[in-house]
């Protein structure tokens, strides 16, 4: 069984900072830590690797400062770890970052195929849960997101079941091998590595690859010019100036009080009324509309 | 999952000043060392002033000025002595002392540990965080062998142990090796890392390019507590902080955190730190039992440095350089014996403590062998002498019509009247037989 993990290397949100002036986000001097997300992918996939044997790789793209986290995930025990790393990569969105990963993941497969890839839900710095999915689609794996419990793996039907955290319940799902899965939070606790493998850790050569090691075929797919996203301004919401206010009521004459209320709203918010307004409008024009049909 | 893992030369417990300095100086010669450190990172459980004595660094790392991130040369020295509203104090500013290479500097220990770390893994040394020792691994005749940490599998061999493992101590007093430390020996300080911008700074304390400024201060900010004060400038922020011994701290019901309130707000440092921005706040513990408190430094296999063997010279406010050469001197009695073909026994060990008898650790720290207990005994020192002192400056300041002679008499009898003469004459004699 080969398993890769894909991580990203985070500033450490709980310490980050957002410069007063400019709005940019202040990295400076604020640690680097794994993804906590993605934590929960390494767990999941070391456990299954106890369970049914073989090896998990852990790769992650991003700039040569990253390798500390890659050797982080190899003392909890993951065996091998690769940093793609490349100038060109630099600016890269999810669709650029999804493209690169693939790529890596592809010429993984060829040394030794890939039964499964595991990330996390998301990213702590960039929220958008896209990376994990864009990765299974260019690879044409089974998707599945949002896995809080691997059931069974059977290897001799090429088969996975999961269960997966959807609204108002629980999915149990199987699908066929090979397959993507982006685990929940709080499904499992990452371990507390042996000894040896902290040694391993501190001593193993973490494998860089560029663009051409990683099998990179078009380079305009990577890095800015690969990323479509265009971030237009970045800010932080500014507290609200308004002030609340207090209104007395006559609570033997509630009718009264709905009008004062009313009033005051439709009044100091003409937004509201214009939204009412037009709410009526539509209402009318369906109406009427319906009427025409009949 | 059970390996044999390796044994090494030496293992070096903790990743302060004293541990740096051993498996740097071994590594270099080529020994084959690891050290453990329990925090994320080496200098995550650091704290310090901090001021950067040169001498210790240069003897291990002579080039350190070329990379270490030092923030000012300390060209300036403020001693301080303060009643409640006023200071009485002394400055010493000398462009020879500014003349490089410089002799002290204010540091950031979390930058400076990660560059002292990162020398010390350059030299060869393995380096492994988030480990915690446990215990001592010791053969049948009670030669410590090794380590055991907190991880599976966790047994590691070495010819020798040093212990580097801070204050507390917990290895070696776990491991029986000296006592837990005593609240009578040990001074709890409290630091804020107060940010201001570079120029602030520098127009505040009449400081241009890297120069920094050192205030020292004592009297009634530690409410009568063994006790003492400091400012440090650094480049962009500045250091203030204080420390009581913890037994008087205990007895007083005081907290260090009250302490440093007041501090700040005292009218003569309030506004030297006014609209910075406290962006760290610290605490640690300093060993000042001195001389008579020093535990057992050495014995089968193991070796004491820095701040777990009690290395700190209070009233110099010396510490990480005696750390760093205890630790250099550690390494270089195990070199020694390397070359010689000795093992690492008690006897040939003693070679440690012959070093560090000649060196300025021990040296220093006899002379002032007596100022713990002087300072314990005779409050009067912390707080009768700072308040008279401010009073009589206040009174020869004061040109009121009073002639200078009156003036000089009411000094003089206020200083009767609190100490006596036999008192005052009893002062200077304990204080002069504590220094020496």
């Amino acid at each position: 069984m080969h398993i890769v993990v894909c991580i990203k290397q985070v500033p450490d949100s709980a310490q980050i900072r957002v410069h007063p002036v400019t709005n940019t986000i202040m990295r400076q001097g604020v640690p680097a830590i794994i993804n906590p997300y993605d934590l929960f992918a390494i767990e999941a996939a070391l456990a299954l690797k106890d369970q049914l044997g073989g090896k998990v790789t852990v790769l992650t793209m991003g700039p040569p400062q990253a390798e500390p986290a890659l050797r982080k995930a190899l003392s909890y025990g993951c065996d091998e770890a690769v940093l793609v790393t490349d100038k060109l990569f630099a600016g890269a969105d999810t669709l650029a970052t999804s493209y690169v990963l693939a790529s890596a993941i592809k010429t993984l497969h060829q040394e030794t195929p890939v039964d499964l890839v595991f990330t996390g839900k998301q990213t702590i710095d960039g929220d958008t849960a896209q990376v994990g999915p864009g990765v299974a689609k260019r690879l044409e794996l089974e998707l599945l997101t949002y896995v809080s419990r691997i059931v069974s793996v059977d290897q001799a039907a090429n088969s996975i079941r999961v269960e997966r955290r959807a609204e108002g319940g629980v999915q149990v799902l199987e699908t066929r091998l090979p397959a993507l899965i982006t685990m929940l939070e709080g499904s499992n606790e990452i371990r507390f590595g042996s000894a040896p493998d902290m040694f391993r850790a501190a001593r193993a050569e973490v494998c860089v690859w560029d663009r051409n090691a990683a099998g990179i075929e078009d380079i305009k797919k990577v890095g800015l010019k690969g990323s479509p996203t265009i971030v237009s301004r970045v800010f932080v919401p500014s507290p609200r100036a308004q002030k609340a206010q207090q209104i007395e009521f006559d609570a033997a004459n509630p009718e009264a009080a709905t009008q004062t209320l009313l009033d005051k709203v439709l009044v100091e918010i003409p937004k509201v009324k214009k939204q009412l307004d037009q709410t009526r409008d539509n209402k009318r024009a369906s109406r009427s509309a319906g009427e025409r049909h009949e | 999952m059970t390996q044999n893992i390796e044994k090494f030369d030496v293992i070096v417990v903790g990743a302060g000043p004293a541990g740096n300095a051993a498996a740097y100086t071994l590594a270099k010669a080529g020994k084959k060392v690891l050290q453990l450190e329990r925090g994320e990172y080496p200098g995550s459980k650091n704290v310090q002033g901090a001021i950067l004595y040169a001498d210790a660094l240069e003897k291990i790392i002579p080039d350190f000025r070329d990379s270490a991130p030092l923030e000012r040369t300390v060209i300036e020295q403020r001693m301080w002595v303060m009643e409640d509203e006023s200071y009485v104090g002394t400055t010493f500013r000398s462009d020879r002392f500014n003349q490089m290479p410089g002799n002290r500097y204010t540091i950031i220990r979390a930058r400076f540990d990660k560059w002292f770390s990162e020398q010390v893994q350059k030299a060869g040394a393995l380096v492994i965080c988030e480990m915690t020792v446990i215990a001592l691994l010791r053969d049948a005749a009670g030669k410590v062998i090794g380590v055991e940490v907190d991880r599976e599998d966790g047994k590691i061999y070495a010819d020798t142990v040093i212990l580097a493992d801070g204050v507390n101590s917990l290895v070696a007093s776990r491991a029986g090796l000296r006592e837990d430390i005593k609240p009578a020996a040990v001074a709890l300080a409290v630091k804020e890392t107060i940010f201001l911008p570079k120029e602030t700074v520098e127009a505040r304390f009449n400081l241009k390019g890297s120069e920094g400024v050192v205030i020292e201060m004592l009297g009634s900010i530690s409410q009568g507590m063994a006790g003492t004060a400091f400012l440090y400038t650094n480049k962009d922020s500045i250091s203030l902080g204080i420390g009581c011994m913890l037994s008087d701290m205990k007895a007083q019901n005081t907290t260090p955190a009250e302490l440093l309130e007041k501090l700040k707000q005292h009218p003569s440092v309030a506004p030297l730190i006014a609209g910075g921005e406290t962006r760290e706040y610290a605490a640690h513990l300093i060993p000042e039992g001195g001389y008579h408190a020093l535990p057992e430094l050495y014995g089968e296999g193991w070796l004491l440095v820095g701040d777990s063997a009690g290395f700190v010279n209070a009233v110099h406010r010396e510490g990480s350089n005696l750390a760093m050469t205890s630790g250099r001197l550690a390494a270089e009695t195990l070199l020694e014996l390397g070359e010689k073909g000795l093992p690492s026994t008690a006897a040939n060990l003693a070679r440690y403590k012959a070093r560090l008898e000649d060196s300025i650790v021990l040296k220093d720290l006899k002379k002032y062998r007596n100022i713990p207990d002087t300072l314990h005994s005779q409050r009067q020192f912390l707080s009768d002498y700072p308040a008279l002192l401010n009073g009589a400056a206040h009174e020869f300041f004061t040109v009121d019509g009073q002639d200078k002679a009156t003036k000089e008499k009411a000094i003089f009898n206020a200083f009767r009247e609190r100490r006596s003469l036999l008192g005052l004459l009893g002062d200077a004699y304990r204080l002069w037989r504590a220094t020496r």
